[in-house]
């Protein structure tokens, strides 16, 4: 679960990882009294959604505008977020359609020595936390991994241990740390670490973090992202979700216990288990056409979830066929067919449908099937299943 | 012959009061029964609390070292939910158990970061979570996979997926194949056991001729094994990764199943699968074939 900059600054002043002063606004109004409030020759304004690239964003209304800037007024401050709220901004991340700006963060300006990046993940590989620090701040840190590996560090922890202060200062030295503020990087940097473990993170990136000219470190920026699969011990962080932010197709069917993913494409698919449905759409494409979704139904499939799968799929517009590729193990083929009828009669099927089963009784889920009545396309094999389906787009 | 899942397997069910661990329970029972008649492969199950209770004719036991105690079992299959998961890892590898089959999908991270590091200098093999199991045909099964699609044969099947295995199952079955073992390792970032160590494995069991290796997008475990198979692996290896048509950033599905960052990409799975030897099937119909034409090729 992804939240936005503020709300995660909010989650580290609590915690006593340093940031800046900011104030959350929703009106212009606000902002110019957020600028007077903080009281700083110069202040920026930030958009605030989860995409980012947003300094480098531009919006749709006003094309010069971009998601963040820096402004040395209350007056500014108010004329930008007139243009910002409500508007459209298009970033590296976004897409072309952009993500709408409903919420803005002003914040103190600071005086920066020095911009670095600073980001936490779990090594797959190593089954540990991993530091990630680069002297590029305000870089993309995968354009740094790719033209200057030199210029990363990487330090492992151990969650129970934490980062000790030895690494912490390990981590700022590699980064060209230096002086005072090395004092404030010993705290800093194991503060975070703390913040990482105890939330349950995915991710935790500061980019940039800055050091000031007194020698402090503050998280400029902050992207934090938690584990799905911890959220049961986390409860609070739910009020954090942003439903805006996300697919509402995708919400939808979470609800229904489904893993679904909208894509551009105008081939629906419904597939049982995770890896089976993304090579469905690899075959959908082999064979010339687009996969409008990934969806996995699980390895239940009863009527009601592959009801509200068929629904999913077909409110999407672009959706000009369906496949659905079931193997059947446990959950014998002919049990998987009467879902499939039920549901396609409850759902009013104005699309081609091309079904392909594979598995345990699967003669007699043919028979059944064929014996239907309904507009259905039987697939005989994976590779007949795609084909068909693209076929009909043609028809 | 085969890995992990021999005639010697002798497991319990952690969490087998449950409505999916009594179900699963029943299937890997009635699987060993046919391949190994009169023999007791499914010796009981764990449930805190529930000790000295029968399930189906399964006697339950309050701790899993009670269990051992009891049935002389080396083995044990996980169905715990995700908060008590890891725990109930920690308990098998405490109670000396050999082999450790997490099927649990849903597991914190840090909870299996912690249960990676308690596993150092165990001698317990974890397999998964989030997997549908491990199976050696003829001989027994350990999880969710239906048993009669997997044939005994030659081919040690490694896989990140589940029905995408019994698919691969399937396919190899169809053309005349079976697998030595097959193993499902699960689709979370964080795991037991990876790739690599399975290769090594199937590398050294005289039953294996060939291993087929099932991939998918997020992370690099497929191009560690790549490197792996070009210095260490001499049997044939086909492969097939999933997600070529997988957007970034998205999660499809399986909680590692994520290209983040650029990385993890499935095209960058093949370019390296391929210039370390391996047989890549483009489509996943053709996975079974793949296999056939690694054998034809040898390495």
């Amino acid at each position: 679960m992804k939240i936005h900059e503020y709300q995660a600054k909010e989650l580290f002043r609590a915690f006593g990882v340093p940031v800046p002063r900011g104030i959350v606004v929703r009106t212009p109004d606000e902002a110019a009294a957020a600028f007077n409030e903080l009281g700083t020759p110069v202040a920026v304004v930030k958009s605030q959604i989860h995409a980012g690239g947003r300094g480098k964003g531009r919006f749709k209304e006003y094309p010069d505008q971009p998601g963040v800037v820096l402004v040395r007024s209350a007056e500014e401050a108010k004329e930008n977020a007139a243009r910002m709220l409500g508007s459209t901004l298009v970033t590296k991340q976004t897409g072309e359609e952009g993500k709408q700006v409903n919420v803005l963060f002003v914040e103190q300006g600071l005086d920066i020595a020095k911009e670095l990046y600073l980001g936490i993940v779990v090594d797959r590989e190593a089954g540990l936390p991993v530091v990630i620090a680069s002297s590029e701040g305000g870089m993309e840190i995968e354009e740094v991994a790719a033209e200057h590996p030199e210029k990363i560090h990487n330090e492992h922890f151990i969650p129970c241990e934490g980062l000790s202060e030895a690494q912490a200062v390990k981590i700022a030295e590699a980064v060209g740390v230096s002086g005072a503020a090395i004092e404030s990087a010993k705290t800093f940097f194991p503060k975070l670490c703390e913040f990482f473990v105890k939330n349950d993170c995915s991710m935790a990136e500061i980019n940039p973090l800055v050091v000031t000219g007194d020698g402090q470190l503050l998280a400029l920026d902050a992207k934090v992202t938690f584990d799905d699969n911890a959220l049961f011990r986390h409860k609070e962080f739910l009020e954090l979700r942003d439903l805006s932010e996300e697919e509402p197709t995708e919400v939808r069917a979470q609800e229904a216990g489904l893993s679904y993913v909208k894509l551009d494409g105008n081939i629906g698919c419904l597939v049982n288990g995770a890896g089976l449905a993304m090579s469905t759409m690899d075959l959908i494409k082999l064979h010339g056409g687009e996969p409008a979704n990934f969806l996995d139904v699980g390895g239940g499939a009863n009527v009601e979830q592959v009801t509200e799968a068929f629904r999913i799929i077909l409110a999407d517009p672009n959706v000009k066929a369906v496949l659905v590729n079931i193997f059947g193990g446990i959950m014998k083929c002919d049990t998987i067919v009467t879902a499939l009828l039920e549901a396609y009669d409850k759902v009013g099927f104005h699309v081609p449908l091309v079904v392909r089963l594979e598995g345990t009784n699967v003669e007699l889920a043919r028979k059944m099937l064929a014996d239907s009545g309904r507009d259905i396309i039987a697939a005989s094999d994976l590779t007949d299943a795609a084909k068909k389906v693209v076929a009909t787009l043609s028809a | 012959m085969s890995i992990l899942v021999s005639p010697n397997t002798k497991f319990i069910t952690q969490g087998i009061t449950g409505r999916a661990g009594l179900f699963h329970s029943q299937q890997c029972r009635a699987y060993a029964a046919e391949c190994q008649p009169g023999k007791d492969v499914l010796v009981g199950g764990v449930t805190p609390g529930k000790g000295g209770t029968e399930v189906d004719g399964f006697p339950v036991f309050n701790t899993v070292r009670e269990a051992v105690e009891a049935t002389g079992a080396n083995t044990s299959m996980v169905f715990v939910p995700p908060p008590f998961c890891a725990d109930a890892i920690i308990e098998a590898i405490d109670a000396g158990l050999e082999l450790v089959v997490a099927i649990t999908e849903g597991v914190p991270v840090l909870d299996m970061v912690r249960v990676k590091q308690y596993l150092k200098g165990k001698p317990t093999r974890l397999i998964g979570p989030n997997c549908p199991g491990v199976i050696t045909p003829g001989v027994a099964k350990i999880g969710i996979m239906p048993g009669y699609i997997h044939k005994p044969g030659t081919v040690g099947l490694i896989s990140k997926s589940g029905t995408l295995t019994y698919e691969a199952a399937w396919q190899l079955g169809n053309v005349g194949l079976g697998q030595s073992t097959a193993v499902g390792i699960g689709g979370d970032p964080v795991i037991g056991t990876t790739f690599i160590e399975l290769l090594d494995m199937f590398e050294k069991d005289p039953g294996t001729e060939a291993i087929l290796l099932i991939g998918e997008i997020g992370g690099n475990a497929e191009i560690q094994a790549a490197e792996h198979i070009k210095k260490h692996i001499t049997k044939p290896v086909a492969a097939f990764i999933a997600g070529k048509t997988a957007p970034p950033g998205k999660r499809m599905g399986h909680a590692g199943a994520i290209i983040s960052g650029g990385s993890g990409t499935a095209a960058e799975k093949v370019a390296a699968l391929e210039a370390a030897g391996v047989v890549v099937a483009e489509s996943p119909a053709d996975m079974g074939a793949a296999v056939q034409r690694a054998i034809e090729k040898g390495r």
